[in-house]
């Protein structure tokens, strides 16, 4: 399946991917009107470390995904792809997920009452990853490592 | 005969007969339950009362789950001893189910202390089932004054989920302060006190000396309460009698293995009814938590289709919502400690001889994960920047090789 993945030494630390993830899953097909103004919630995040490091993270979509094992309603699960997914409809927004992703890429959403993550664009508008598309140096890239 | 067994029929089960079916496809598995509902996923008890869930969405799994994953579902009916010699397990109905593999995953049950006059008391609960959350949904009126005994988990669950179908609810708890069993004292003032803003009134330090009537209590230090429902929430119990009285080792909880094996031959045990290895604390007790009965269960489920499985990380961990407010919490709160405390904010980090021992977020939650995968996989401080750490949990704080490894390839 394909994956988001990280060039660390080739990103600049410019959060376009943060502008572009939040227009994507905004359902607006005006990048103004859905984002001008506004706080942004989204599911790709740019880390600025120390010396000049940034990167981005997003959901890693594991092969044995401990947030799903560890969903209290059965909203998170794994497509037969291997895509993690979640269903809205069924999280309550306990947050057992942010306990438990050891990379910090599922969030609470924009009214904290359930949980967001990366479905890789499967379910916008786009239909493949926005992020990547319009990343201006190839820092991340949408590709199947196996 | 169905090749698998198992006694339970939530989290440790359903992720038991997944991880049979990433093995075995063919072999019969038979779930026997006492509980006459759907696979449900038992905390969401509470957000069914608070209204953020209905029954249709508690569901722990899609509808042809059963059928998707051919495994059998025998509702209502009662386990009441296993037979290891002959391998069977029989029913409360007489009726006896042989095995070759057996998952005992039966939980654990409220604990209601002796308290006298208890029996006068018409109107009392328990929350640990879809039905007694059904019966309290039922039951509790918009003018009723609620009673809970207990200011723990459940205790407080069930406040979240009543608080607004009653007139007023009010907690007592024999400790000191809410929450123990995941906050530090200072962390339980500050829940309390967000609690008392909502209206709830609590009465710690006391316990019931004894009930007077149908609707009244005398506390052990005089106080005269009077209610029109009580909860009992005063703490659980694992069933462990299945496998004790079969001569299965168990000491507070079943005694199992890293695979989940019990003492008694082809017979395994997981989530709430059965021991972890707390590696936090380096001691073995119950972890009544779910995402532990899950891990267990799927562990339990690879070995008995003759995978090689160990569950080694177990460690306590909660996230708690009440109302809007979120707290994490994970390991023991020992060692030294880095605290930040403001309005809207309470982190503490506890860490001993170079490892994150536990930590409490309360408020901002945001990927606390990171932080419980230092203390799952025991992760020298030393290899990170823990100064880093301290501040908020990053990536950026660990060696470019481990993120090289996390986010250039699949994991």
């Amino acid at each position: 399946m394909k994956r988001i993945y990280v060039n660390e030494q080739w990103c600049l630390g410019c959060h376009l991917c943060e502008y572009e993830c939040a227009f994507a899953n905004s359902g607006m097909t005006d990048m103004a009107k859905a984002l001008k103004g506004k706080e942004i919630h989204p599911n790709i995040r740019v880390e600025d470390g120390t010396d000049g490091i940034h990167f981005a993270v997003n959901c890693r979509h594991c092969s044995d995904p401990i947030c799903v094992r560890s969903c209290i309603a059965g909203a998170l699960s794994r497509t037969e792809d291997g895509m993690v997914q979640i269903d809205k409809s069924k999280c309550v927004g306990c947050f057992t997920c942010v306990l438990v992703c050891p990379y910090g890429a599922i969030m609470p959403d924009a009214d904290g009452h359930a949980a967001q993550k990366c479905e890789l664009c499967t379910r916008n508008l786009c239909g493949e990853p926005n992020c990547v598309k319009h990343c201006p140096n190839r820092a991340i890239v949408y590709e199947d490592r196996g | 005969m169905a090749k698998y067994v198992i006694i339970g029929n939530s989290t440790a089960a359903v992720n038991c007969v997944e991880a049979i079916r990433s093995l075995d496809k063919e072999g019969d598995i038979l779930l026997l339950s006492d509980e006459s509902h759907f696979t449900y996923g038992r905390p969401l008890i509470s957000y069914l009362l608070y209204g953020k869930t209905d029954f249709e969405h508690m569901k722990y799994r899609p509808d042809d789950w059963y059928t998707a994953n051919n495994a059998q579902l025998k509702a209502g009916v009662k386990a009441v001893k296993i037979d290891p010699k002959k391998k069977k397990v029989e029913l409360s109905t007489g009726e006896k189910i042989p095995y070759e593999k057996l998952l005992v995953a039966t939980g654990s049950r409220p604990f209601v202390p002796p308290m006298s006059g208890l029996e006068r008391v018409k109107d009392q609960y328990s929350f640990m089932t879809l039905d007694d959350a059904l019966k309290i949904e039922k039951d509790f009126k918009k003018e009723d004054d609620a009673l809970i005994i207990g200011a723990g988990l459940i205790g407080l669950k069930c406040l979240e989920g009543i608080l607004g179908r009653v007139k007023a609810v009010t907690v007592v708890d024999m400790a000191n302060r809410i929450l123990p069993s995941i906050l530090d004292e200072e962390g339980s003032a500050v829940v309390q006190k967000y609690l008392e803003g909502k209206g709830v009134k609590f009465f710690l330090g006391d316990s019931a000396a004894e009930f007077t009537g149908e609707h009244a209590v005398t506390m052990k230090s005089g106080k005269k309460l009077t209610f029109d429902k009580l909860v009992l929430a005063v703490g659980v119990r694992p069933n462990v009698e299945f496998v004790q009285e079969a001569g299965g080792a168990c000491n507070r909880g079943i005694v199992t293995d890293e695979g989940q094996r019990t003492t008694l031959p082809d017979v395994y045990a997981a989530g709430d009814c059965a021991l972890s290895h707390d590696i936090a604390a380096d001691t073995d007790r119950i972890l009544a938590l779910l995402p532990n009965a899950a891990f267990q269960g799927r562990t339990a489920g690879l070995n008995m289709a003759g995978g090689s499985a160990v569950f080694d990380k177990a460690v306590p961990m909660n996230a708690m919502g009440l109302f809007d407010l979120h707290m994490i919490t994970a390991g023991v709160y020992e060692g030294e400690c880095y605290e930040e405390k403001g309005d809207s904010k309470y982190k503490k980090l506890f860490f001993a001889n170079d490892r994150l021992k536990g930590f409490i977020l309360i408020g901002d939650v945001a990927r606390a994960g990171i932080y419980t995968s230092l203390l799952r996989n025991q992760t020298p401080l030393s290899e990170v920047d823990f100064a880093m750490l301290e501040k908020s949990p990053a990536l950026a704080a660990f060696p470019p090789a481990y993120r090289k490894e996390k986010l250039t390839q699949k994991v």
